[in-house]
């Protein structure tokens, strides 16, 4: 009995997991800014957003991802909306990558990442930049894009377990 | 062709418009959502700034709340880095502590004649002060800010100056009723009018979104006659919101660059300044 109760609650919390990730990496802004390394920046929300709403939409709902961009736009101080508006539309581009992909493969998810990435950077530079006139330095854009670009197989091979863990929870 | 195209329609619709069994709102539908946040938070209506003030108060104390752990880690590699650089440290303070008699003395004298001749010319500067504990230490490779925890109801407003000890580190942009954001001189959108001494330039200090900051719109000649080992940066006071003099970082060897005398990474308590120009006697 003991271990059935255990067993559901490691369940719920494992499939609570990607929310946590979330609203935890929000909270935080998740970059290694205090290692103060130079030119080294990530951006993890971008990295999870991509992965469970393209694998595992059930797991990362729309509502929590738009809660979720309103929460780091207060965080780190720009126009509220702004990252809503950038998460979704990363949502968009993986509901569509799903929508057309019959079988997935890494490959070409992590190819799809860099170009949604950059695009998603260019949009969010756009809309700060000439939109609402803040200064912003685009090389720090660029290579953030290309750091998370090269974090994704690391963060894929995290996920993917915990993705297989959760859906062997789920047909146990 | 026409095949092709239609799968492709089928597609976006799909993407869009079609909800999954566990998600209750259709991507369209939050997008234009997010779109109608983006244009009225930046509309100046009373309604939409209390909604505005309220949203930030909540996430702010919570990303304090939540931010716990970071600043542990944070606290944990500067006192590891502190008693690796015990022994330079301590060096560097022999050398400030043999010449601080002397250097109060001066300080003293230059204060007194300062005063005397702000008087002859009917000007005075007083200072409020108020203490703040900084919330949140944002750097993030974007955006230079803190939030501190005096808002409004503290008397906190828009454009006051933000000091570490005696040195300058930025100024308030945003005023919530319990707590307020700084902006960095760090940050790429900071800019300060300036003076460097030597030789008494008029200039702006730009923030870089590094570490360091860079001179602007000074003389042609400022970099050609740079040949002091050691030019301090003050406030010029010009603008009205800072008083001249207050320290904010030096140029070494001939670089151009601001080392800020605050090391923004470590703030923890700062003072939140008005400065009152040619007010009162």
């Amino acid at each position: 009995m003991a271990s059935l109760n255990k067993s559901t609650f490691l369940k719920s919390f494992l499939s609570y997991l990607p929310i946590i990730f979330l609203f935890f990496s929000v909270f935080n802004e998740f970059d290694f800014n205090y290692l103060k390394l130079d030119y080294f920046s990530f951006n993890f929300i971008f990295i999870l957003i991509f992965f469970w709403t393209l694998r595992n939409p059930d797991y990362l709902g729309y509502l929590s991802i738009f809660l979720a961009g309103i929460i780091n736009d207060v965080v780190i101080g720009v126009p509220i909306g702004i990252s809503s508006f950038c998460y979704l539309l990363i949502c968009a581009i993986t509901s569509y990558i799903r929508q057309i992909t019959l079988s997935p493969k890494f490959i070409n998810d992590w190819l799809s990442f860099i170009v949604t990435v950059l695009l998603i950077n260019s949009i969010q530079v756009i809309i700060l930049d000439l939109i609402f006139l803040y200064q912003v330095d685009y090389m720090d854009y660029l290579i953030n894009a290309g750091f998370t670009f090269l974090f994704y197989p690391l963060f894929f091979l995290l996920f993917n377990i915990l993705n297989s863990q959760i859906s062997l929870k789920k047909n146990d | 062709m026409v095949k092709g195209r239609d799968d492709f329609v089928i597609a976006l619709r799909s993407t869009f418009f079609k909800k999954k069994e566990k998600q209750k709102f259709s991507l369209i539908s939050l997008i234009i959502l997010s779109i109608i946040v983006i244009i009225f938070s930046n509309l100046n209506f009373k309604l939409i700034q209390i909604v505005k003030l309220g949203i930030n108060e909540v996430i702010y104390r919570s990303s304090y709340i939540s931010s716990v752990p970071e600043n542990k880690i944070k606290e944990i590699i500067f006192e590891i880095k502190s008693h690796i650089d015990l022994h330079e440290i301590h060096q560097k303070e022999l050398i400030k502590i043999e010449n601080t008699e002397e250097i109060i003395a001066l300080n003293n004298f230059l204060t007194a004649e300062n005063k005397k001749l702000r008087e002859l010319i009917d000007e005075s500067i007083n200072s409020e002060e108020i203490f703040a504990r900084v919330l949140i230490d944002r750097e993030s490779p974007f955006l230079k800010s803190i939030v501190l925890n005096k808002g409004s109801k503290d008397n906190v407003k828009i454009g006051m100056a933000i000091m570490d000890r005696n040195y300058l580190v930025g100024q308030i942009i945003e005023v919530n009723y319990s707590n307020s954001r700084a902006l960095l001189l760090s940050d790429l959108n900071s800019k300060i009018p300036v003076i460097i001494q030597p030789p008494f330039l008029q200039a702006v200090a730009s923030g870089t979104g590094k570490d360091y900051g860079v001179i602007e719109y000074t003389k042609d000649e400022y970099e050609e006659n740079q040949i002091e080992n050691k030019v301090i940066v003050y406030t010029s006071g010009l603008g009205g919101l800072f008083k001249p003099g207050i320290p904010v970082g030096k140029i070494l060897n001939n670089s151009g660059q601001i080392e800020f005398f605050s090391d923004f990474g470590q703030l923890s308590f700062v003072k939140i300044t008005e400065f009152k120009i040619g007010e009162d006697k």
